[in-house]
């Protein structure tokens, strides 16, 4: 008994050791991977294989970057571009969500607004830029109406077949204790709907920079996406890829705390 | 009086395409404390009929009334058991007991406390906090069990509660749902496929006919058996007696709708 017991002590341990060694070396990989990217990136700039004027190289937007983290710029820029995004992301998934849940509580509205939902789908969102900063103006308010804008239709749409998709008997273990349509959303409809809700909010991250950033070349005099265009007509391209570097940083980072968000939302028995 | 009554039951179901007559003129009455069993074939509306008597469906014809008062006044008294268990996977065991008196509004401490009595009783004191998926089928029908009975309901509808069960484990729970149901004195309407489960736990079986959905035959069952727990009554002399009454009723049915 206790023998045995210590073999299957043993075997999980060979299971863990064999997981953490698997773990190390695709860690080990995505390492090579980075480090012979920007290697051969800095080699081959200096080389002049490629043009070091458009391309620049990692050296000089490390140098830049060291300045302008001394300065306060990158801050001062990234600031500005981070809170549009995170505003208009939160803007454009909240709003989603809660059209979603209006066209769920009308069987009738939805049928009736389904073609106008597919066309305003279909539509490219960043075309309606102009509009928009007529209507609110250059300024945040375009930016972040611009980093909405984006997503809602898409959220409107996933999370509502989302909703439509909940098995009924659910609703039907509830109603058979008397609950309201309200009850039925709130404890069935909405929460069998997280994991699909997640997947729209790993979606809209990467919208909400599209919007932002485009929304940014269009009017505003600060942000990353101002600097790309500033770095575009100054021709200065070592700027443009710093700031396309600090972009991709950010948004990693606000995937990284959606997936954690996840986490915490759907139980999963796994982990 | 009749505790539970159906009047010229008829409904159908409509498409854009046509419609399904689902049930047929079903008229029957239950007295309080009693146990009926439908029995039918698949599609023959049994769970529809469940469903209008818990007052989720609207019958195109017909009413239920439930002591006198139609269904719709008396929902808190009915207590549905579905095809499936339909526990919540996000909630854990208890969360998902007490559903009912969440939706009700009637959440107190002395609720919980006898939903986790309840559980105890049930032999789930282990999995009170777990989620419904590291449960095993018969451990999610217990749970669904106590989660129908909490609200303490007098009529309870039962849609094939052991069906999703290995034989032993449906056996045991047939004797623990009538040993409840008896001590509380609830009356039931069970709908099963399984002859042999009408028999041992009800007091009468209505069987059903298809398309459309109608009673073809009622069997009393007799009393030596009705006051037997359902596993005694399965080795009962006249269970089998019974047994081959109601499986030649079904053969008859099944033999017509196949010509
Ligand atoms: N929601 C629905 N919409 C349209 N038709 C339905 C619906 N539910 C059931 N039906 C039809 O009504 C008839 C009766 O169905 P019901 O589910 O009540 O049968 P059942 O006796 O419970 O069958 P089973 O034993 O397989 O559970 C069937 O012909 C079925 O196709
Ligand atoms: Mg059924």
């Amino acid at each position: 008994m206790k023998q045995n017991q210590l073999s299957d002590d043993q075997l999980f341990k060979q299971y863990q050791k064999k997981i953490n060694i698997n773990r190390l070396k695709i860690i080990l990989w995505q390492f090579v991977i980075f480090i012979s990217f920007f290697g051969l990136w800095e080699l081959s700039s200096q080389l002049g294989w490629i043009d070091k004027l458009i391309f620049s190289s990692p050296s000089k937007i490390w140098m830049l970057f060291t300045e302008n983290l001394v300065d306060g710029s990158l801050w001062f820029h990234s600031r500005v571009t981070l809170f549009e995004t995170i505003a208009g992301f939160i803007l454009g998934t909240i709003s989603g969500i809660i059209l979603a849940a209006i066209l769920w509580w009308s069987d009738r509205l939805s049928k009736i607004l389904d073609p106008y939902l597919v066309v305003l789908n279909a539509l490219p969102k960043v075309a309606l830029g102009p509009i928009i900063i007529v209507a609110l103006g250059p300024g945040y308010l375009s930016i972040i109406m611009m980093g909405a804008i984006i997503s809602v239709i898409v959220t409107t749409l996933v999370v509502y077949s989302a909703f439509k998709e909940v098995d009924s008997n659910f609703t039907k273990v509830l109603k058979s204790f008397g609950a309201t349509k309200w009850q039925c959303f709130k404890e069935a409809i909405f929460p069998a709907s997280f994991p699909s809700m997640i997947s729209t909010f790993k979606v809209n991250v990467g919208l909400s920079w599209v919007g932002v950033i485009v929304g940014e070349f269009l009017v505003a005099g600060k942000g990353l996406g101002y600097l790309i265009v500033y770095g575009f007509q100054v021709f200065n391209f070592t700027l443009v890829l710093y700031s396309l570097l600090v972009i991709a940083f950010f948004a990693a980072i606000m995937y990284f705390l959606v997936e954690k968000l996840e986490k915490w939302l759907i139980k999963n028995p796994d982990n | 009086m009749s505790f539970l009554k159906l009047n010229q039951i008829s409904h159908q179901y409509l498409y854009k395409k046509g419609y399904t007559k689902a049930l047929k003129d079903i008229s029957f009455t239950a007295s309080e404390g009693s146990f009926i069993s439908l029995l039918g074939p698949s599609g023959c509306g049994k769970t529809t009929l469940l469903s209008i008597i818990a007052g989720l469906i609207e019958p195109t014809r017909g009413e239920v009334t439930l002591q006198d008062k139609p269904i719709s006044d008396s929902k808190s008294d009915i207590g549905y058991m579905l095809q499936q268990d339909y526990l919540f996977p996000w909630k854990t065991i208890l969360d998902n007991a007490l559903i009912g008196p969440q939706i009700q509004q009637k959440q107190k401490n002395a609720i919980k406390e006898k939903a986790i009595q309840m559980l105890e009783d049930l032999g789930l004191s282990d999995v009170i906090d777990s989620y419904p998926h590291s449960l095993s089928g018969g451990m999610r029908q217990r749970a669904a069990l106590v989660r129908t009975l909490i609200t303490d309901p007098n009529l309870l509808l039962l849609d094939e509660p052991f069906s999703a069960l290995d034989f032993q484990s449906k056996l045991k729970l047939e004797d623990l749902v009538s040993n409840l149901l008896h001590q509380y004195n609830k009356t039931s309407v069970l709908v099963t496929h399984d002859i042999g489960e009408a028999i041992a736990m009800s007091d009468r079986i209505y069987l059903m006919k298809a398309d459309p959905g109608e009673i073809q035959k009622v069997f009393e069952i007799p009393i030596e058996l009705r006051n037997l727990p359902p596993f005694q009554a399965r080795k009962h002399l006249k269970y089998q007696q019974l047994f081959d009454r109601v499986w030649e009723e079904l053969n008859k049915l099944e033999a017509k709708s196949i010509v």
